[in-house]
């Protein structure tokens, strides 16, 4: 009964309207591109993007995102931003807001006179404008992110089915794709049957960035405690 | 948001049938019904799903015509000589054991008004809710001077089966120095690595076969996925073999004669010996009868991979146009996996939880040199956008690269056992 009624609500919200029973969102946008448009005049006195942009007074914003710092050859750059990029510094979303929220706090000698985007939204939404102008992930897989991870906000009624079995099944189902159920191990290892804290303590491991592998971090880092616990009883009573 | 003022109503609408009254499956029979066409990485999983989970409560019936499925991925290995074409087959029969209905069938029309799907053999299926994973169709006229029609002479072998088995068999029979050409596609595309994973694995073919043999990349785009990663790989183990002609070149102009076996190169005809066409690609063409197509591709809410036009359809894999997902069976059997989630939801009021997207894709650039990308992803109205990601570095240890090929051997066991059972 109740279950159902849920279903409709969050059909409901897949399709744009406010869910009051459980937050159907969870990705976000990076911002409203179309209103970063009008933000990013403040830069078209120095800066060209798009097709056929060229270096100007800066240097053209086409693929920054997830361009070494100051890279684009034949651009004259300051040293400090020419140093960054040699010390392996590559622009991500997060580098990017740093750097237009006040620019001297990123590189010193920065070239770049202007006094940064104070207002966070703004930030948000010019930087929605310039990544339309990157490589898309769609062709590119390993391109820059396009949107933020938010912390999901599981209902009550979700967390009182934590350690339910049907939670862990679901939440398994992402690991199932690599990992077999029956547990075999042929260059992916076997997951089923391990003591609880085992697991529990291996997928914080991944989480904490501790324990090296790239999917298993990726994986194990969009989980929350609650969802790790689950997914730890789950397979801890497959045979 | 695109979704139509008519498809929101219809919403609201089962939004009050469903407060309303509990049971919202259809009334006119028993058991809901769903209808999943395609088997593939997306509809063979959301099949599956759906059958198991319900626990016999859903009627599944699948619809795919061939009864043996070879997978594209990992076809390109069979190319190079890593795998044996029988090793990437599938037969339908262990999802008919897990309580799916498995048709043999061309879909030949959806009516939506009356929730039917129409098959060539004069069956007439109802629906409760329909499942569309048919992959891709090439665009026509695409590369000037080819189509399906000339298939044989110049194979696409994009779809995995008789036209990889062909293409091998082509590469084997090149005369001793002759020239392979691979016209690639523009974006987007099935399986982002997947043209390149192929010239390593013909390079790897020839270099063992018929080491003065020549490899011609013709592309239209300027960049592509693992990019710095297969161009060190193919510098490693195939010097001066390939030579990749971007669009600063006229990658980007091209035209092939089937019967001449040439392909002319923004007005420079290059005499080739065996011509793998890859066109331009468009969602499986039953998606176009149904109407639920913008432009190339079919748009999806993110969150359910319903379709934007008609919410009694999901749409799985390469023909959805959902965001930022790349085209490939990770991220169709990922996605199916959310749909039977909110198909079940629908049909039986279980529980729906927040969608979860991944994608991983290995390539095999030599015996023993896998490389891999892959990212998470999320659902906003919008669109589904990628969150995180990750690529294998250039310059790994050849242990690394060991591991990371035995891992890909390890999915691909995983994701066939999770899409046929």
């Amino acid at each position: 009964m109740y279950g159902r009624f849920r279903a409709a609500l969050v059909l409901w919200a897949g399709l744009g309207v406010a869910a009051p029973v459980m937050a159907e969102q969870q990705g976000a946008l990076i911002g409203d591109a179309e209103a970063g448009e009008e933000v990013y005049e403040l830069c078209v006195g120095c800066h060209e993007v798009g097709r056929g942009a060229e270096n100007g007074i800066g240097p053209h914003l086409n693929g920054i995102f997830g361009r070494k710092a100051g890279s684009i050859e034949g651009f004259r750059y300051s040293k400090g931003l020419v140093r960054e990029g040699t010390l392996g510094m590559v622009w991500t979303l997060e580098l990017l807001d740093a750097y237009l929220e006040n620019p001297k706090a990123l590189v010193s000698d920065t070239r770049m006179s202007f006094d940064g985007l104070e207002d966070k939204t703004d930030r948000d939404n010019v930087l929605a404008y310039l990544r339309q102008f990157s490589d898309n992930p769609q062709n590119i897989p390993e391109a820059a992110p396009t949107g933020r991870a938010r912390e999901v906000e599981l209902s009550p009624e979700t967390l009182a089915i934590v350690g339910d079995p049907e939670f862990g099944a679901y939440l398994a189902n992402e690991c199932t794709t690599c990992h077999q159920v029956d547990g075999r191990n042929d260059g992916i290892p076997g997951i089923v049957g391990w003591p609880e804290e085992d697991f529990v303590i291996a997928m914080h491991a991944y989480k904490r960035q501790i324990r090296p592998h790239p999917v298993m971090q990726m994986m194990a880092g969009r989980l929350s405690d609650e969802e790790i616990a689950a997914l730890a009883a789950y397979f801890g009573d497959l045979e | 948001m695109t979704l139509n003022r008519r498809a929101f109503i219809g919403t609201g609408a089962a939004m009050a049938a469903a407060l309303a009254a509990p049971n919202v499956r259809a009334s006119s029979h028993g058991m809901p019904r769903v209808v999943v066409i395609g088997g593939g990485a997306g509809g063979a999983t959301a099949a599956r799903y759906i059958a198991k989970d319900s626990k016999g409560e859903i009627d599944v019936t699948l619809i795919e015509p061939t009864r043996m499925y070879y997978t594209c991925f990992f076809s390109n290995l069979y190319i190079g000589g890593f795998r044996e074409l029988s090793s990437i087959g599938h037969s339908y029969g262990t999802l008919a054991q897990s309580g799916v209905n498995v048709v043999h069938d061309w879909a030949t029309g959806v009516d939506r008004e009356a929730k039917t799907v129409t098959l060539a053999g004069g069956a007439v299926l109802p629906y409760d809710r329909l499942i569309l994973s048919p992959g891709i169709d090439f665009v026509d006229g695409s590369v000037p001077g080819w189509d399906v029609s000339a298939q044989n002479k110049m194979p696409h072998a994009y779809k995995a089966g008789s036209q990889t088995e062909l293409l091998k068999a082509q590469i084997e029979a090149m005369p001793e120095g002759g020239r392979f050409a691979m016209v690639a596609p523009p974006n987007p595309y099935r399986c982002p690595p997947g043209p390149y994973e192929r010239i390593s694995m013909v390079a790897h073919l020839l270099t063992e076969m018929n080491p003065t043999a020549k490899i011609l990349l013709v592309d239209p785009k300027p960049k592509f996925s693992k990019q710095a990663l297969f161009e060190e790989g193919w510098q490693k183990h195939y010097s001066g073999m390939i030579e990749r002609i971007g669009p600063d070149f006229g990658g980007d102009k091209v035209e092939v004669d089937p019967d001449a076996m040439t392909v002319n190169i923004d007005g420079v005809v290059e005499k080739v010996d065996v011509c793998n066409v890859i066109p331009a690609q468009k969602a499986g063409r039953i998606c176009e009868m149904a109407g639920i197509t913008e432009g190339n591709w079919a748009p999806v809410i993110g969150h359910t991979m319903q379709s934007r036009v008609d919410e009694n359809i999901h749409v799985l894999g390469d023909a959805s146009n959902q965001g930022d997902m790349p085209k490939s069976g990770f991220s169709a059997n990922s996605q199916a996996k959310v749909a039977a989630m909110a198909v079940r939801g629908a049909l039986l009021g279980s529980n729906v939880f927040p969608a979860k997207f991944s994608n991983t894709c290995w390539s095999l650039i030599d015996e023993d040199d896998g490389v891999k990308v892959g990212a998470s992803y999320e659902a906003t109205d919008e669109k589904i956008v990628s969150v995180s990601s990750f690529i294998s570095q250039t310059g790994e240890d050849a242990d690394l690269r060991k591991q990371t090929y035995e891992e890909s051997i390890g999915w691909y066991a995983g994701i066939t056992a999770d899409m046929f059972g």
